[in-house]
């Protein structure tokens, strides 16, 4: 369905990420963000809630992030599309409730504007020391969708694309930004809004009493109701079964847990989004994203000029990891190079995958700045060998 | 009275007055669920009693209200309403119901939960929803214990009771609940027990009809693990022990309703405000002037 003109702001602008975000929540119909201040994630509600009001929104800024993290989620069930965003010690706080949009199957958005870590860390700085806690941060078993920009084009073009696929698996997403692409101003395209894909909410249309909120479709997928619907449905974060019960039994937890983390992985393929160049020939394939794949195009172009065959492979899809691509590349090449910054996190599932295929080196970063392209050049020189 | 007699009368007062000799309730209840895990003696069915007959006194329709529970063994009356209802995360009744109250303001939510969950893991929730007045109603079944996890000691439990936490006995000075939500802005304040079945009810009624953000604590038994534990007898004790000790004085001072283990239990309607404006009513107005026209109010867009 395209997206409602009102709140698309169509034309070609100058935009930070954080901006191009917000555009892009707007554009993809969302009406309510939860938010708490904190930096380099601030700017994205502070657009908000100043475009909010135009458009019939609100913006509310909670008491914290356990707050913020779960008024999005009652958004969501009263009929809103909704997000929050925060960065890294912000997102310690909202694990719990990723993990309640896991098991309720909440269609939401979770922006996260990585910064330097643990803790307090660099709170101005970049880093992407949050791509595991993304995965894997909340306790139990679950799956979460979650995208990589490497631009502010990027930015908005992928919030949309969040939102959609929060609605098509009932999960929710996270988009993995980090300070660099947030603060980073660039060209930004925003089509007219015909031309813009908005995904609906899937609502049943079954009859009170014939629905059941978890019960799945053909695509593991179960439909939606909303309050004040006439369903008088029950949603809880307790191991449940189709009617939304309570069912603490092993039996109806590996049922649902199987079934949340299925609709996900049998859908991997679908979800996958990367951008491939110059692989067919290399020796070495730079697998890089988020703001180091433009530091790894520098150091790409450099080994080129040594005469060195090198590809690139760029995850814009993080989570479910795109296995089939990077075992497909690594059929192809001696070494896989996976410059991050962060002292080795995407460089591991790298090596699950391509295990005994192609060796796997990595290229560290403690956060605070980018690589030296030089750096991530000493790799595939070594690589190539 | 015999003591029995007592008890069934408190029980009788709600369905007395209603139309049909079934059990007037039932509507408002998942049969389907029943029974229920609560022990015997046990107050938070009770209120929900009182509150099945506050949601049909209201006249409101039930499709367009909305229960939303913490984690607790109060936490699980949510699971229990045959109305749309949550079922959320230990202290987070509160915000979820801001978000869902906010995308949908034609929902009379209701948060219904513990001390534990909504005073002290969720207390700054509880008063910052207070401070926005948001329309939302919040009953806290207040069995001054920790009940699920076993009957730990809470931020509400008086002193010098033994908890499973506090061997030696609790020091801890405790939270008056009433005098902190009218501090934090809450405009509609009440406090019964489980005994004063028809004042509950009457109350959750105008809770349900009141706009703005209302409290309701309920005093309640916890026979299992705080009553028994503190040489208080069982259920039918405690009803006593509320009846001789429960001291109505609405409009009471806030600053006066602490609670201690043996003593009177002052209970009544103390606040309703009708001067400070909803929160949403209040932003609609806001920002129509701010805006220089009609803020078209419209979150829910699916
Ligand atoms: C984050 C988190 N911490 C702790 C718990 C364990 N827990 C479950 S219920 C509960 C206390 C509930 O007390 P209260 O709200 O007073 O409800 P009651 O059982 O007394 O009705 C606790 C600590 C939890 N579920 N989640
Ligand atoms: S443990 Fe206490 S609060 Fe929980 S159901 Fe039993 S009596 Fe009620
Ligand atoms: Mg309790």
């Amino acid at each position: 369905m395209p997206a409602d003109p009102k709140a698309v702001l169509t034309g070609v602008h100058f935009l930070n990420g954080d901006v191009a975000c917000c555009e892009g929540a707007l554009a993809a119909g969302a009406r309510f963000a939860a938010g708490y201040p904190i930096t380099p994630s601030t700017e994205i509600v502070e657009r908000f809630a100043s475009r909010a009001p135009e458009v019939g929104g609100v913006f509310i800024q909670m008491e914290d992030e356990l707050a913020a993290s779960i008024a999005l989620q009652g958004a969501v069930w009263g009929g809103a599309k909704s997000f929050t965003v925060t960065s890294g010690p912000g997102f310690s706080l909202m694990m719990e409730h990723v993990g309640y949009a896991a098991m309720t199957e909440t269609p939401c958005v979770f922006v996260d504007v990585q910064r330097g870590g643990p803790s307090t860390g660099l709170p101005t700085l970049p880093a992407q020391g949050d791509m595991m806690q993304a995965r894997w941060g909340s306790h139990g078993d679950y799956e979460v969708i979650a995208l990589c920009p490497n631009s502010p084009q990027e930015c908005f073009d992928l919030t949309i694309k969040c939102f959609n696929w929060a609605e098509d698996y009932r999960n929710p997403v996270v988009l993995l930004m980090d300070e660099c692409v947030g603060h980073m101003t660039e060209k930004v395209v925003i089509p007219p809004a015909e031309q813009i894909d908005v995904t609906p909410r899937h609502l049943t249309d079954k009859r009170p009493g014939d629905y059941l909120p978890f019960k799945p479709c053909d695509n593991l997928v179960p439909e939606m109701a909303h309050a004040g619907d006439g369903y008088r449905f029950h949603i809880t974060g307790v191991t449940h079964d189709e009617r939304g019960y309570l069912a603490v039994t092993s039996q109806a937890q590996d049922k649902l847990v199987r079934r949340l983390c299925d609709k996900i992985r049998s859908a991997a393929d679908q979800l996958t989004l990367v951008e491939e160049e110059g692989t067919e020939d290399a020796d070495v394939v730079v697998v890089s994203y988020g703001i180091t794949s433009r530091v790894a195009e520098r150091a790409i172009r450099m080994a080129r000029e040594r005469g060195l065959k090198v590809g690139k492979l760029r995850l814009i899809t993080i989570w479910p990891f795109p296995e089939n691509r990077v075992r497909a590349v690594a059929r192809r090449v001696k070494t896989l190079v996976v410059p991050e910054l962060n002292l080795g996190q995407m460089v591991y599932e790298v090596e699950r995958v391509a295990g005994g295929l192609a060796r796997t080196v990595g290229v560290t970063h403690a956060g605070g700045g980018v690589h030296r392209p030089e750096d991530i050049l000493a790799a595939i020189v070594e690589g190539a060998q | 009275m015999s003591d029995n007699l007592m008890l069934e009368n408190a029980a009788l007062q709600v369905e007395e007055a209603l139309p049909e000799s079934m059990n007037p309730v039932e509507p408002f209840l998942r049969s389907e669920r029943i029974p229920h895990i609560w022990c015997p003696g046990c107050g938070i069915g009770t209120t929900v009693n009182c509150f099945a007959r506050a949601v049909m006194d209201s006249k409101l329709d039930p499709n367009k209200i909305a229960v939303v529970s913490g984690i607790g063994c109060s936490g699980r009356v949510a699971g229990y309403v045959n109305l749309d209802s949550f079922h959320t995360t230990h202290g987070r009744a509160i915000p979820f119901a801001t978000g869902l109250k906010l995308a949908n303001p034609e929902l009379t939510v209701v948060v219904y939960s513990g001390d534990g969950d909504l005073a002290s893991i969720g207390g700054n929730h509880l008063i910052h929803a207070a401070r926005r007045n948001l329309d939302i109603k919040v009953i806290c079944v207040n069995n001054l214990i920790y009940a699920m996890t076993g009957g730990q000691s809470a931020a509400t439990t008086p002193e010098s009771c033994t908890t499973a936490t506090s061997p030696y006995g609790t020091f801890e000075p405790t939270l008056n609940l009433p005098h902190l939500l009218e501090a934090a802005g809450a405009t509609f304040i009440a406090r019964w027990t489980t005994y004063h079945v028809m004042q509950l009810a009457k109350t959750m009624k105008e809770a349900l009809l009141h706009k703005g953000f209302s409290f309701i604590e309920i005093i309640s038994p916890c026979p299992t693990l705080f009553q028994r534990r503190n040489q208080m007898g069982d259920g039918l004790e405690t009803m006593k022990f509320y009846k001789e000790h429960g001291k109505t004085k609405h409009g009471a001072d806030t600053a006066s309703l602490d609670m201690t283990k043996s003593g009177d239990i002052i209970i009544g309607k103390f606040v309703e405000k009708k001067d400070r404006p909803e929160y949403i009513d209040h932003m609609r107005e806001y920002y129509t002037q701010k805006l220089g026209r009609p803020f078209e109010y419209q979150v829910k867009t699916c």
